[in-house]
């Protein structure tokens, strides 16, 4: 595996023709069925969901959409959800777990977004609520985050009981730009703060919060969709095999570890 | 997106900090008025104070300390606080964050943004935490989640109600990824006391924002906030900067939330310790060291 710095990586993830969801979903996954709306609202298009088989497993699919150009990405918003947003990808998670189907969550977002009608529709009351139930969604749930996870907005799909991230793919509380601004009152010290910050796969690896890195081709995933999209899989068909192996029970309190014991602290 | 957001919070929060404007009282010791920063009246600090830091005018629920908070709320000494020792360290090496906490530190008596506890109200037992605005903003990192995880396994384990007074910024971004997975680690403490059967009312007060409003400070049973205070997920003028309007006053408000159908009730901290008690007895406490009752 290369040895990158967050900065790289950065650029790399930033790559106009990095692969998303829309290339990896038909690689991936079989009989891919789209179901849509949160059943109160409306449907989001910055996050797609629904049903598919990978190696013959029925699993429940949840994504985060980043366009590829313009046009997707109107339909996407930039991959920033809505509260209805998450309240589909739970109506699905409920819906998996009635169904006993594996959760594979997809992140790829810069955020939620932040909006007036995402406030008055309780964006915050979404997102804790998607990751208050996800820990105890009683079927395993898988979260791979594809290239940028940014924030409250990113954990909403990331309560799983094995995340992993591609090669590049990055993670923070925010993004550096917004960390440089926030903290510095200079955005221009994005790069500084993308090293400062630890939020590369290997950083997180350290940290418990990613449990498994997986490889991108060299330069990037955008250099070999196929190849990436071939590795993810064969992630996912090991994840998923080992996972229900597990009773929930087991698995519930193990989900539930993983996020308690994160933490540093004097006492 | 996110960027702007917490520093444009932050603003906010500075635009009305309870500083009485010197020039509009020359010849007034600034520290014996306060100024509303929602309805700039101005009025005396002994009456602000006999108010319990309300506005006259508007009926704005001031910032209380995290002490002045719990002496208003608990029977006198019946508070028995949990872990209160403990302390941050520096987990991505931020430069001067230790420095920092230990200014706040010296300045606040307190180690960090949230005390927790036990405590009874009105007769009533009930863990309680409450989190303190001076300290950096009430940020969530390390100890924050960790002290707001353990009074929720404490309660789960003793049947005991949970009632949080919620104030926050959002995640402590010096503490990295570690502050985002607060959230998870806050947000499953709280489903778990849920689950078996744990009642918690969250008091939401000035301000609650970020990554705590969508974490554990959305999921109480009951939500109870305070008046004309700052409630949102994102910040205002980065929401502003979005839209190219101007943002209606109420934008973000508790009474905004109420309408919005995110608020059970305004609820007004001269009735506090009623309001709590009588939400206590309605669920089958009985006065000390009752548990919760099934079914
Ligand atoms: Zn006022």
């Amino acid at each position: 595996m290369s040895k990158l710095s967050a900065t790289q990586r950065l650029e790399i993830i930033r790559q106009k023709n990095r692969p998303t969801v829309n290339d990896y979903i038909p690689a991936i996954f079989n009989h891919f069925t789209e179901f849509h709306g949160d059943r109160h609202f409306g449907d989001d298009g910055a996050i797609m969901a629904g049903i598919a088989t990978l190696n013959s497993t029925p699993v429940t699919v949840i994504a985060q959409v980043k366009g590829r150009n313009l046009d997707e990405n109107k339909k996407s918003n930039f991959s920033m959800p809505h509260p209805e947003g998450y309240r589909k990808a739970l109506r699905l998670a409920y819906q998996a777990e009635k169904f006993h189907r594996p959760v594979i969550c997809f992140v790829d977002t810069p955020g939620a977004f932040c909006g007036v009608e995402a406030e008055k529709r309780g964006q915050g009351e979404a997102i804790a609520k998607n990751i208050a139930e996800f820990m105890t969604l009683k079927t395993p749930v898988i979260s791979v985050v594809l290239g940028e996870g940014g924030s409250g907005g990113a954990l909403a799909l990331a309560v799983c009981d094995e995340l992993a991230m591609l090669e590049n793919a990055l993670y923070s509380v925010i993004s550096p730009r917004g960390f440089a601004s926030i903290l510095w009152k200079d955005p221009s010290r994005e790069k500084e703060a993308a090293e400062l910050m630890k939020i590369t796969a290997e950083d997180l690896m350290q940290f418990g919060v990613c449990d498994k890195i997986i490889p991108e081709p060299v330069g990037g995933a955008h250099l070999d969709a196929a190849q990436t999209a071939d590795n993810i899989s064969e992630y996912l068909i090991n994840a998923v095999e080992r996972l229900s192996a597990v009773d929930i029970p087991t698995l519930l309190d193990n989900r539930y570890k993983k996020f308690r014991k994160i933490g540093m602290f004097n006492e | 997106m996110l960027e702007d957001l917490f520093k444009t919070v932050r603003d906010r929060f500075n635009e009305g900090n309870g500083e009485p404007e010197k020039k509009q009282a020359p010849e007034i010791p600034k520290d014996l008025l306060f100024k509303c920063p929602r309805c700039q009246s101005v009025i005396y600090m002994d009456e602000f104070e006999k108010r319990k830091k309300t506005c006259p005018t508007c009926n704005y629920h001031a910032r209380l300390t995290a002490k002045e908070r719990l002496e208003i709320t608990a029977d006198k000494d019946s508070f028995k606080p949990l872990d209160e020792n403990m302390t941050s360290v520096n987990p991505i090496s931020f430069p001067e964050y230790e420095k920092k906490v230990k200014a706040l530190s010296d300045l606040t008596g307190l180690k960090d943004a949230v005390i927790t506890g036990v405590c009874t109200i009105r007769g009533y037992r009930a863990v309680v935490g409450i989190m303190d605005s001076r300290f950096m903003m009430a940020s969530m990192g390390s100890v924050v989640g960790e002290k707001i995880a353990r009074a929720f396994e404490y309660a789960t384990e003793n049947k005991l109600p949970v009632i949080l007074f919620t104030a926050s910024g959002g995640a402590r971004m010096q503490e990295g990824i570690i502050s985002l997975m607060q959230m998870a680690k806050t947000a499953g403490a709280v489903k778990r006391h849920s689950d078996a059967g744990g009642l918690y009312i969250t008091v939401l007060t000035d301000p609650t924002t970020g990554g705590v409003t969508a974490s554990f400070a959305s999921l109480g049973d009951i939500i109870l906030a305070e008046p004309k205070v700052l409630i949102g997920f994102a910040g205002r003028r980065v929401i502003q900067d979005t839209i190219k309007q101007k943002l209606p006053d109420d934008f973000q408000t508790a009474e905004f939330l109420l309408a919005s159908g995110f608020v059970d009730a305004i609820a007004d901290r001269r009735s506090m310790r009623k309001t709590l008690s009588n939400i206590l007895r309605l669920h089958n406490f009985k006065k000390i060291g009752a548990e919760w009752q099934h079914g």
